[in-house]
This record gives C-alpha cells, sequence and structure tokens, in this order.
C-alpha cells in the first residue's frame, strides 16, 4: 500500500489530488504501468514521462527507483518555482 | 537562516533591517521576485506547491549556498496560492563579508529554486485560468555553472 500524490496538471488529468494504492510494483515504472494499464486517465497523465518528474518520499528521484519501503509517491510536471 | 512558504505578503523592507549585522556581514544582495504580465490579458498567477517537500529543498537549497559561500545570513521567502499582477512572489536576501560572495549565493539560491523546489504556476487571464507554466530548458540548463 503506497499513498500516491499528483500535482498541477497530472492532478487535474487524473482527478484526484491523493489516493491509496495498492500495489506490488517493484519500482516506480512497474507503478506507472500498473496505474496506465488501470484506466485511460492514468494513461493520459503519463503518456509522455519526459514531462513527468516522481519524489519519492518528498525527495526527488527517478522511475528506475525501487519502492520497497516508500510511503509516499508524487507525481508533478517539472517545477516551475522563483 | 530563516525559510519561508506562506500565503500571506511579505515585507521586505522589514525581512532585511538589521540582517546580516549580527554575523559581521559586509554586503547584503535582495531579490525579489514579482507577477508580471507580458500579455495585457492576465490578472494573476496561481501557485501550486507540494507542503512538506518545499520546506525540505528550500531548505537544503539554502543551507548549500550558506557552506559554500560561508554567508552570514540568509532568507528565502515564496508564496503561494494566487497572486495579482504587481504583487511579490518571493525574495532571497543574503548576507555576506563581500559583496561576490552574497551576489553569487543569490543568483545560486534563485537558479535552485526555479527548478528545484516543488511550485508550479498557472496563469490566470480575464476570461478565466489558463494554461500551467511549462519549465525552461534555460532553467535547467542555468544548474550547470554550480
Amino acid at each position: 500500500m503506497v499513498e500516491v500524490v499528483y500535482f498541477a496538471w497530472l492532478r487535474e488529468r487524473i482527478g484526484v489530488p491523493r489516493e491509496r494504492v495498492e500495489t506490488g510494483a517493484a519500482t516506480v515504472s512497474d507503478l506507472v504501468a500498473e496505474l496506465s494499464a488501470r484506466e485511460p486517465r492514468y494513461a493520459a497523465a503519463f503518456a509522455d514521462l519526459a514531462a513527468v518528474r516522481v519524489a519519492l518520499d518528498q525527495e526527488l528521484s527517478d522511475f528506475d527507483a525501487p519502492l520497497a519501503g516508500v510511503r509516499e509517491v508524487a507525481f508533478f510536471p517539472p517545477m516551475t518555482g522563483g | 537562516m530563516r525559510i519561508s512558504v506562506q500565503e500571506a505578503p511579505f515585507d521586505l523592507g522589514a525581512e532585511i533591517a538589521g540582517f546580516g549585522a549580527a554575523g559581521n556581514a559586509g554586503a547584503v544582495v535582495t531579490f525579489s521576485g514579482i507577477v508580471r504580465d507580458d500579455t495585457g490579458r492576465m490578472v494573476a498567477l496561481e501557485l501550486e506547491h507540494y507542503p512538506g517537500m518545499t520546506e525540505k529543498a528550500l531548505t537544503r537549497i539554502a543551507e548549500e549556498a550558506m557552506a559554500r559561500w560561508s554567508l552570514a545570513d540568509c532568507v528565502v521567502i515564496h508564496r503561494y496560492g494566487r497572486l495579482a499582477v504587481g504583487e511579490p512572489i518571493m525574495m532571497v536576501a543574503t548576507a555576506a563579508r563581500h559583496r561576490k560572495a552574497a551576489f553569487e549565493a543569490a543568483e545560486f539560491l534563485m537558479d535552485y529554486l526555479k527548478s528545484r523546489a516543488p511550485f508550479w504556476k498557472r496563469e490566470i487571464g480575464v476570461d478565466g485560468p489558463g494554461d500551467w507554466v511549462d519549465a525552461k530548458d534555460t532553467d535547467e540548463a542555468a544548474l550547470n555553472r554550480w
């Protein structure tokens, strides 16, 4: 079980800001594939992964990273602070 | 060192009154970002952020600046929520012994918080919410010089 959070246009396309996901995914990529296979709104949000960033437990990470022990996965577009 | 992620406005003058004096600083640099309208049709920016991660990311970036330029002090304030055109979005202030370190540290802070702090901007136009602002390749490239 992992908490998945979404920001900006990913949140809008998926339709929820956060959700608990029952998953056995080994890596972030596996989780993305699992979600994308679930419903078209996920497939649409994750269609272009070059435009998606990921954080694991609030630390920037990447799609190859393992999910073992991770409590919170966040997906969002490239950041635009400042 | 002070980091603040807040919805409320800040007072740049009040923030830097006496800033750096305790650390025997000889130079203070401030930068403030303001919501601008390039099209004549924008009324506000809406800033979303990732509570928790934002504070951690800003703290890490500020700690790196403090250590790398031996700063006497450093302030980073970044707002979120709906900010009208003309309102200040964020500020950084750095205090160092000499101006070169203060300027460089301020630029480093700006470059890093533009693409490593989890904020996202959306333009609110006269006709309502518009597009999310895209990250610029030049912002990512700006990190390479550090």
